[in-house]
């Protein structure tokens, strides 16, 4: 061990409290900033997966104007032909053809309007987790059946069950009247009351005959498997689809703007928080390492005397506020990691978040999860800080004059 | 004999500035974490009292009255009779300051190129320009008239997706009570705009008796909107009403009827307190090391002063004083602060950038911070209760010397 590391961590145990406490202040935030750093991120993953999965998939490729203003006659023509397309050159299955009406479903009771959705039944499940929440009856299957699927609380309005038939008015593609008679094969329950409501899913193929389609449909949804790789695939997509200039291919973030803002709003408000501790850390290890540096004056002026450099000495200082960020970031990391942890398998709860939760399509308890980037980043800042702030006390040995420091009290 | 306090004071004030630069630190510190505290709480109080009058606006009202099925099932079937003699004394009260009857019902407006299924809602216009500000937001055209008025007011989103203007004919079609479909053609007279694009998208408004002679439902309501004073006390007026009501109706506070904004109300008293709570942690390492420093430099004097007939307590009101200004100077600087830099963002901070984001939290796109004077005063004692416990500590400890060894001390 080299004689200034020697040198720096004798030091910081001269006095005991103070640099005890200084860490305490830095394994404090560093938790807190572990823990929550941790369960902005697991939350953010949550609710990215929760609402792209239900649903909207990661990429669609649509009629340029359907995202803006989802008519009817803004098709994309062969749609069958081109979702195999897809399925060949992206070497994937989660790749699935939907179309998407509006119509009046009425049961003998009730009538409510309604948004129907044609899908392809044996690809439909790779895209979406609506399939797999069919709790009565069962799913689609059979491509052209003139079948439906519909929510829980859809079904619960219009008092019908598994079997019953409902009645469908609207309007077709040429606009034409589009009427048919569909049997209810299943149920599903989403817990998002939005589509449990109202949002019934039936065979694309059917689809297209009710409202004069003719081989077209709205989207084709495309499931990646790691949200990393959308870019890669989006651009893939575009390849395959420059020839028919009216289509586009957007990815979430374009399909589902409010969420990504959502995260940013939410981000900035969170970095605000972050920002004041590591502020207030950093004032803490200012105040610290000033008085260290103060009440070692008489000592700094003799060891100057002596010849050493201040240069030598503002390292000796630089090392010491080092050893102890060290200290506070391993605490912190380790503490914060084991909390985290703890959290991520039992997960957390805090009262009145169900309600929240619902909103942003999570489950009612948060896991946080933890990475080497939700682990470290928050206690790098910290520990970044702290050198920054030992900058002031460290420079102003340069200005000290052995002699007048000598005589100093 | 008993220092007087007047010294001890003085004491107090003059070591606060011996060492000036450990003092300065720590001020910055906490004016850092008093405007800290104040200013992001604004901000959240600012987002949440916004969502909520949104909220209570898109509802409406504090109070509404229902058929107890209507809210799972907001059909035609389940209707309410027109107010009783009893409801309308109470609704005539002085804790009630406006109250309308309205029908509201899901249905399926079809303009010449598209449809869409929406919530028709039957108003008495008068009586609703006090509880909704729809009137006031009208962007084209004009707000109905009167009970008999046969014209249509639709959101400007809607307008959009249906292509249609004001002036052209749509045709609303939803069920009377025996399922028969009940269609009409409305003439679109005026175009509204919302906070919140989705409420613009799904809520069109006709005058309640059109909407009744069109669903065949005589003087049959949907529901009762009530509006209180306050929307943080709604028990007694919830009480109230309840009591008049009949019997086999269900009378609902805001806070239950949308849990969502209910519960964002207590989460964010809870995130205030924790918030204030988690800066002042964050703040009492370097006050409790200040204090801890300030003792240790004057131990020998600590000894002296015991020595020349100073009590311990004497020693411990210095210290704790001296915690004392900290803090108050402190949190002064930091209240002047934050309100300073709040007062210049009342008129309102753009967030446009995140607009959609901020909807499906509930929340409008421009952000009006709320400095409440309750959430100030939190913040100050909270601080300042907690600082002197922490400040206990060393003060104690510096009044517990032995005046012989702290004398003596090097």
């Amino acid at each position: 061990m080299s004689i200034i590391l020697r040198l720096a961590w004798r030091n910081l145990w001269r006095h005991k409290r103070r640099t005890w406490l200084t860490v305490s202040a830095m394994v404090f935030s560093n938790v807190l900033l572990v823990f929550m750093i941790s369960l902005q991120l697991g939350t953010y993953k949550m609710m990215i997966d929760n609402t792209l999965n239900a649903f909207s998939g990661h990429i669609q490729v649509q009629h340029h104007l359907y995202n803006d203003d989802p008519k009817i006659r803004y098709s994309i023509p062969e749609i069958i032909q081109l979702t195999g397309q897809l399925q060949h050159a992206l070497g994937s299955d989660a790749v699935s053809a939907r179309a998407s009406a509006f119509a009046l479903a009425s049961s003998e009771q009730r009538s409510y309007g309604i948004q129907i959705i044609g899908v392809q039944p044996q690809s439909e499940f790779k895209v979406s987790t609506i399939p797999g929440l069919v709790k009565e009856g069962r799913y689609l299957s059979d491509p052209y059946a003139e079948e439906i699927v519909i929510g829980k609380v859809l079904a619960r309005n219009l008092k019908v069950k598994v079997g019953d038939e409902l009645t469908l008015l609207g309007s077709g593609r040429d606009g034409s009247f589009a009427a048919g008679i569909v049997k209810i094969a299943g149920i599903y329950e989403s817990g998002l009351t939005d589509l449990d409501r109202g949002m019934v899913e039936m065979p694309l193929l059917y689809f297209q005959q009710l409202f004069v389609m003719e081989n077209q449909g709205h989207a084709i949804v495309v499931n990646v498997p790691d949200l990393f790789e959308v870019n890669q695939w989006q651009q893939k997509i575009i390849q395959q689809i420059k020839v028919q200039p009216e289509l586009l291919a957007l990815n979430w973030m374009e399909l589902q703007p409010g969420l990504l803002q959502a995260i940013q709003a939410d981000m900035s408000s969170a970095w605000f928080m972050y920002g004041i501790l590591i502020i207030l850390v950093a004032f803490s290890v200012l105040n610290t390492q000033l008085m260290s540096v103060l009440e070692r004056t008489r000592e700094f002026g003799i060891t100057m005397a002596l010849g050493l450099k201040p240069g030598k000495l503002a390292r000796l200082i630089i090392l010491e506020t080092g050893l102890m960020a060290s200290l506070g970031l391993l605490l912190g990391c380790l503490i914060g990691f084991l909390i985290t942890l703890y959290y991520q398998r039992y997960g957390f709860y805090y009262p009145g978040m169900e309600e929240m939760a619902i909103k942003f399509n999570l489950p009612d308890r948060m896991y946080p999860s933890a990475s080497w980037l939700s682990v470290l980043f928050g206690p790098l800042i910290v520990y970044l800080f702290s050198m920054l702030a030992t900058l002031y006390p460290a420079l102003r040995l340069y200005f000290l004059r052995p002699v007048d420091a000598m005589r100093a009290a | 004999m008993q220092t007087p306090i007047k010294t001890i004071t003085i004491l107090a004030w003059r070591n606060l500035w011996r060492n000036y630069r450990r003092t300065f630190i720590m001020l910055a510190a906490i004016t850092v974490g008093a405007w800290a505290m104040i200013f992001m709480t604004a901000l959240m109080r600012g987002m949440v009292d916004e969502m909520i009058k949104d909220g209570i606006r898109s509802l409406p009202g504090h109070v509404q009255i229902h058929h107890p099925l209507y809210r799972d099932d907001p059909s035609i079937t389940n209707s309410l009779s027109a107010p009783s003699k009893q409801l309308l004394t109470a609704l005539k009260q002085d804790d009630v300051i406006a109250w309308s009857t309205r029908v509201r019902v899901p249905a399926v407006i079809s303009s010449e190129r598209d449809s869409r299924g929406i919530i028709l809602v039957g108003i008495d216009p008068v009586a609703e320009r006090s509880i909704t500000n729809t009137a006031d937001n009208i962007s084209e055209g004009r707000f109905l008239t009167d009970k008999l008025d046969n014209g249509l007011v639709i959101g400007a989103a809607l307008a959009k997706r249906l292509d249609t203007q004001p002036g052209k004919r749509v045709v609303v079609m939803s069920q009377d009570p025996d399922n028969e479909i009940a269609d009409r053609g409305f003439r679109i007279v005026g175009l509204y705009q919302a906070t919140i694009e989705a409420m613009e998208e799904n809520t069109i408004y006709a005058a309640r008796d059109t909407v009744q002679k069109l669903l065949k439902m005589g003087d049959q309501i949907s529901e009762v909107v009530i509006l209180g004073k306050d929307y943080r006390d709604v028990s007694t007026l919830t009480e109230n009403i309840k009591s008049a009501a009949a019997n086999d109706t269900e009378v609902l506070p805001w806070q239950e009827l949308d849990t969502y904004l209910g519960t964002m109300l207590k989460v964010m008293d809870g995130f205030v307190f924790v918030w204030i709570v988690v800066i002042f942690l964050a703040l009492s390492f370097g006050l409790a090391n200040t204090l801890i420093m300030a003792v240790f430099e004057r131990v020998r004097e600590i000894g002296l002063m015991q020595a020349l007939g100073m009590r311990p307590s004497g020693i411990l009101y210095q210290f704790m004083l001296e915690a004392f200004f900290l803090l108050t100077i402190g949190l002064g600087i930091g209240n002047i602060a934050a309100v300073a830099s709040i007062k210049p963002l009342e008129s309102g901070i753009d967030l446009s950038v995140v607009a959609e984001g901020m909807a499906m939290m509930g929340a409008g796109s421009t952000l009006y911070p709320a400095l409440y004077i309750s959430d100030i005063i939190l913040a100050n004692i909270i601080v300042i209760i907690l600082g002197l416990l922490t400040s206990l500590v060393p003060a104690w400890r510096a009044s517990r010397y032995d005046p012989v060894e702290a004398i003596t001390k090097t």
